[in-house]
């Protein structure tokens, strides 16, 4: 028994979308003014429109943190936030932290302790870890694991991650005390 | 010792410096001019007929370039052959945007095409389709009767051998037995990187796509066939894959879709699968299994049955190895094995991380754990009583299996000594603790493999091979190869991939990748060190003269004679000296088959696992596992303990967490996304240790490897299941276990 599934046509045509407009943002440093439409994610700005391909899309939908930026230090799903909302803002992505020939001490960190496979998660996760250093959070083990839950890794290269930050955190925390 | 010695070390990563600065580039991620986005649109209903796709309407907004679907697509190829990949199984592969039927939920059904993603994105969500829907079935449950043995079908697939002995009577007979079925649902690859090709158009019809393929020669194939391109209109390229698992094994819609919409836009587009598309794709197939066993008098096993029933899709009949695995694992004389496929309103299977012996096993040695206790046997010591020598299946001897001192090295590790028995009888920080065990079998296979190696006269090497890495770490193995070939320091050598101008290599699958091409890099770099040789003896002062290739080695940058370390050039100063720019030299590699003939080649693990749980709450927690795993020759132990580590994780999650849940009213999985698609998180970790054992074995292959990809997802699931058994003394036979199942 088959069923007929229709819908109504729009009346008056399909609505128009938002015309883009230019958008200031402070990336890594630097000044670029983008032509956006206002619904453009921070994450496809970055991508799509800055050329910053480090970040990546992983879920769109902010549940698997491979989108992970820090803004103004703080880390945050940049797939979950509009590009226009960040016109004040200095962000940072994982072309900021480091470079291939100058790597930041976690980005050498999870080189060290292989804390990736495909590498596919791995810029989220290390600006994550960045923004827990920056916050001063995840003293022991169990708050890195915790803390670092929001960024899924499929190859599962969760034991190395943890090694990685501990390594960082225990290091900062040390020179801190001397 | 020298210092270019790489082989069975751990040296970095040598493409990790790009993966963590953001520099690697993913199939997404080449940011050619004058790009268009393509944006999917899938059906919502899983049978039925497309009526009317009302593409006018998106197709008036400024910036919308077109509105692919089965109404304005141009004709392509007609014969099924055409869009059969290197690992089709058998039936009529699925063609995308051929057709107005509807013969799976979230069929890709029309491709919007526009200047920006976010204008295509709006444009699909606009798009107006009208359907008649029919009714569907995608409920195995009410299959049970409908199973049917499929044919040969897919590559690699081998039916279940004939039964052997009297399985029935001895079963019959037998001083213990039991018989129980396990179960788990679908379960998705959900590699972190979303499905993506890149077409860079390059005129005159003439195409690059940059893909998130496992293959880059089995999706240049494809898109030979399916869009009638010459050999030279078409180059696939993938350098970097965010992760795969197999679903990358076949050429998914997305490249279907972007190079139909460049060839026909003559423009170059991109197209991005979206989280919920990509449990479109292929899936770990839901699988009923039934098992039998019994036991004689000695703990010895008297009979082994093993049934498995698992869905697919009407157009193709998807097939994996499930139940061989359990004729060859245990040593039993009374063997029967069946296998049987039912079609259902759903996308084809595909192969899935260990594809087959993931599933077999966990009821294979979930089975073994409760055949143990129905005899009274420790679960280990039973194992040991029935371990095999030979694989019955073939009834020949392995060409080496220490599974034997797996077993023994895990067991010690894992304190398996301090175990008792008895179901409920250990206890910590107030929660019930379970320690468990399982092992695994797994293919070593070696398939044809060519690579090619060109050394310039500043002394750096090059070796290309068109093979893939998504995580493995194939940059690295092979470099490690091509340097310790030819006695070169890692940072002068560079391996490159993932390019059909490349010689060609398979697709990366089966945990061949490290045998096959591994042994065409060492073929090419020894058959370049032929040539370095001879124009090293071109000088009439050389010290090599007269000396064959075997009578010479490559160390430390040096061409010396084995026996006279002092009679030696300087690799460097050969093709200076010569005056030569630059020196290369092609091989390929084939499996041995005169020497393999008489063995089954084959790795074994074993993993032990603590679980506690809570009695109250029914939460699980994994606390330690120890998994031991023996695969011939490690190349680097690094990343090839960061695989078993993966493996585990794996097993963790198809254990306790994943299940994709279809919603049978609609015929629709209704958690496909990662908030309700549990995979295992960093919160989720037990401390993990990992042992090789290693196998000295000439005869799987000249570097004596047999692949690490897979083999540690075995026997985890099951360990941990038998675990939670252990400590609450209940059997939980449909994964994954969840808290609701305890209480």
């Amino acid at each position: 028994m088959s069923q007929l599934l229709t819908s109504t046509p729009y009346s008056g045509g399909v609505p128009a979308p938002v015309p883009t407009g230019p958008v200031r943002l402070h990336i890594n440093g630097e000044t670029r003014t983008l032509q956006l439409a206002p619904w453009t994610s921070l994450l496809d700005a970055l991508r799509e429109y800055a050329g910053l391909t480090g970040t990546k899309k992983g879920c769109d939908h902010g549940q698997c943190g491979a989108c992970t930026v820090l803004v103004n230090g703080r880390r945050i799903n940049s797939c979950l936030t509009l590009a226009v909302m960040h016109e004040d803002d200095d962000i940072t992505t994982i072309e900021g932290l480091g470079s291939e020939d100058n790597l930041s001490p976690l980005q050498q960190a999870f080189v060290d302790h292989d804390a990736f496979q495909c590498g596919y998660c791995t810029p989220g996760q290390i600006c994550s870890a960045q923004g827990l250093l920056n916050e001063g959070h995840a003293h022991s083990e169990a708050e890195i694991k915790e803390l670092m839950s929001g960024n899924l890794c499929r190859c599962g290269a969760y034991v190395g991650i943890l090694d990685a930050v501990k390594e960082v955190v225990d290091k900062e925390s040390s020179e801190v005390r001397a | 010792m020298t210092q270019t010695n790489h082989i069975g070390k751990g040296p970095n990563r040598v493409d990790g410096p790009l993966k963590v600065s953001g520099a690697a580039h993913y199939s997404g991620e080449f940011n050619v001019p004058d790009l268009a986005y393509g944006y999917v649109v899938s059906s919502p209903i899983a049978k039925g007929k497309i009526l009317k796709i009302h593409a006018d309407e998106v197709r008036a907004l400024p910036g919308v370039l077109e509105v692919f679907s089965h109404e304005n697509v141009p004709y392509l190829a007609w014969f099924d052959k055409s869009y059969k990949d290197q690992i089709a199984p058998g039936g009529s592969p699925f063609r995308p945007l051929h057709e107005p039927d509807i013969t799976f939920n979230q069929q890709p059904i029309a491709l919007v095409v526009a200047d920006t993603f976010e204008l295509a994105r709006y444009a699909a969500a606009l798009l107006r389709i009208d359907y008649e829907q029919d009714e569907h079935e995608t409920n195995l449950e009410t299959k049970r009767a409908a199973g049917f043995v499929p044919g040969k079908g897919k590559t690699g697939f081998q039916p279940p051998p004939p039964p052997r002995g009297n399985p029935d009577k001895a079963l019959k007979n037998a001083t213990h037995s039991i018989e129980a079925e396990y179960a788990h649902g679908a379960q998705h690859h959900n590699p972190m990187e979303l499905f993506t090709t890149t077409v860079e158009w390059r005129g005159n019809g003439k195409i690059t796509a940059y893909d998130k393929t496992q293959g880059v020669f089995n999706v240049k194939n494809y898109l030979m066939g399916v869009f009638g391109l010459g050999k030279n209109d078409v180059r696939v390229v993938n350098q970097f894959m965010g992760g795969g698992f197999g679903s990358g094994l076949r050429p998914q819609y997305s490249v279907f879709m972007a190079v139909l919409a460049a060839l026909e836009l003559k423009r170059s587009v991109r197209v991005t699968l979206t989280r919920q598309q990509m449990f479109s794709i292929g899936h770990r197939p839901n699988t009923l299994q039934l098992l039998k066993m019994g036991t004689n008098p000695d703990g010895t096993l008297a009979s082994l049955q093993h049934h498995a029933l698992h869905e697919t899709s009407q157009f193709e009949d998807y097939t994996e190895n499930v139940v061989n695995w359990s004729g060859m694992l245990y040593k039993c004389e009374n063997v029967k094995l069946g296998y049987q496929l039912a079609k259902l309103d759903i996308y084809s299977p595909q192969d899935m991380r260990a594809p087959g012996a993931a599933s077999g096993n966990v009821g294979l040695e979930v089975a073994m754990d409760e055949m143990a206790y129905a005899a009274g046997l420790d679960p280990l010591e039973f194992r040991l009583r029935n371990y095999a020598d030979r694989d019955q299946n073939v009834d020949k001897p392995f060409s080496s299996k220490k599974l034997r001192e797996c077993y023994q090295q895990a067991a010690a590790k894992f304190g398996w000594e301090n175990r008792t028995q008895e179901p409920r009888s250990m206890r910590a920080n107030g929660k019930l603790v379970g320690m468990g065990m399982g092992g695994g079998v797994w293919d070593a296979t070696q398939v044809k493999s060519a690579a090619k190696a060109l050394i310039s006269a500043d002394g750096q090497l090059t070796v290309r091979s068109a093979t893939g890495e998504n995580g493995t770490g194939t940059y690295t193995i092979m470099t490690q190869i091509a340097a310790e070939t030819l006695g070169l320091p890692l940072e002068a050598v560079t391996f490159e991939l993932g390019d059909t101008d490349q010689p060609e290599a398979p697709i990366q699958g089966g945990s061949w990748t490290a045998a096959s091409v591994g042994t065409a890099v060492k073929n090419a770099c020894d058959a370049l060190g032929e040539k370095i040789l001879k124009l090293a003896q071109k000088p009439a002062d050389s010290p090599l003269k007269g000396a064959k290739f075997d009578d010479v080695e490559f160390v430390n940058g040096q061409l010396r004679l084995r026996l006279d370390h002092d009679q030696a050039v300087v690799l460097r100063d050969v093709l200076q000296t010569s005056g030569e720019t630059q020196l290369e030299a092609d091989s390929s590699a084939m499996p041995n088959m005169v020497k393999q003939n008489g063995y089954s080649l084959h790795s074994h693990n074993v993993a032990f696992a603590e679980v506690e749980v809570d009695e109250d709450l029914g939460t699980i927690k994994v606390t330690r596992v120890v998994s031991a795993v023996a695969a011939g020759r490690i190349l680097n132990q690094k990343t090839a303990r960061s695989q078993v580590l993966g493996s585990v994780v794996w097993g963790l999650g198809m254990a306790l967490m994943e299940e994709t849940v279809m919603d049978h009213k609609f015929g629709r999985y209704v958690n496909h996304n990662f908030a309700e698609y549990h995979i295992p998180v960093n919160a989720d970790m037990p401390h993990i240790d990992v042992i090789f054992v290693h196998e000295d074995d000439d005869i799987v292959n000249p570097l004596g490897v047999k692949g690490i990809g897979e083999v540690g997802m075995l026997g985890v699931t099951a360990a941990i299941a038998n675990a939670v058994f252990h400590a609450t003394g209940k059997r939980v036979r449909d994964l994954p276990i969840m808290l609701d199942k305890l209480l």
